[in-house]
C-alpha cells in the first residue's frame, strides 16, 4: 500500500502546483484568495496522507490547525481588505 | 484484508481524482462565482473520499475520529468561506459571467 499512499501524495502535490497558476494569474485578489484555500483543502487532504505513510500521527494536528487557519484567512480576507470602500480589485499581473 | 485495500486504494484514488478535477475548475472556470463552485464542492468531496480511505487503515477509534473531526470542520470551514467570498464579491460588483461574454482568464 506504500507506494500507492505516496503516488496519491505526488498528484495531491501537483493539484497544489497547479493551483500556483491561479495565484499568478489573477485577475482579482478574491482569485488568488480563493487559490489560497485551494491549498488549504489539498494541503490538508496532504497532511493526512503524509501522517499514515510516515506513520507520524502529529501531522494529523498540523492538519486540523491547516484547516482552522485556512479559513481564517479567508474570513480575515473578506471582513477586512476585500471590503466595498477599498479599491485594490486589480494589481499585479494580470 | 485484500478486499480492504482494495476499497482503500479506489476511495483514495477516486478522492485524488476529484481534487485534480476541483484544481481544473479553479484554472478554467471564467469568474469568481463559478470558481467558488470548483473549490467548495469537488475538493470537499475530494478529502472526504481521502479521509474514508485512510479511515480503513487507522489504527485506533480516537485516530479514526479525528480524521472524521478534520474533514467536518473543512466542510463547514469551506461552505462559509464560499459563501462569504461569493457575497463580498456581488456586493463589489462584480459581473456573473454570462455564456459569450468571453472571460476565462
Amino acid at each position: 500500500m506504500t507506494w500507492l499512499l505516496e503516488f496519491v501524495a505526488l498528484l495531491l502535490l501537483v493539484t497544489l502546483v497547479l493551483g500556483l497558476i491561479r495565484i499568478w494569474r489573477g485577475p482579482t485578489v478574491a482569485d488568488r484568495m480563493l487559490a489560497a484555500q485551494l491549498f488549504g483543502t489539498t494541503g490538508v487532504g496532504l497532511l493526512l496522507v503524509l501522517a499514515e505513510l510516515q506513520q507520524m500521527p502529529a501531522l494529523r494536528d498540523v492538519a486540523l490547525v491547516l484547516a482552522l487557519l485556512a479559513v481564517m484567512a479567508v474570513l480575515a480576507f473578506v471582513a477586512r481588505v476585500w471590503r466595498q470602500d477599498s479599491n485594490n480589485d486589480r494589481e499585479g499581473p494580470t | 484484508m485484500i478486499l480492504i485495500d482494495l476499497l482503500q486504494g479506489i476511495l483514495l484514488l477516486t478522492g485524488v481524482g476529484f481534487f485534480l478535477v476541483g484544481t481544473l475548475g479553479i484554472l478554467r472556470f471564467p469568474d469568481v462565482y463559478t470558481r467558488v463552485h470548483a473549490l467548495t464542492k469537488a475538493d470537499n468531496l475530494g478529502l472526504g473520499l481521502i479521509v474514508f480511505g485512510l479511515l480503513l487503515g487507522a489504527d485506533s477509534v480516537p485516530a479514526a475520529l479525528k480524521l472524521l473531526l478534520i474533514w467536518s470542520l473543512a466542510l463547514i470551514a469551506s461552505a462559509t468561506a464560499g459563501y462569504l467570498v461569493a457575497r463580498a464579491a456581488r456586493r463589489r460588483g462584480v459581473k456573473p459571467w454570462k455564456a459569450g461574454s468571453g472571460g476565462g482568464t
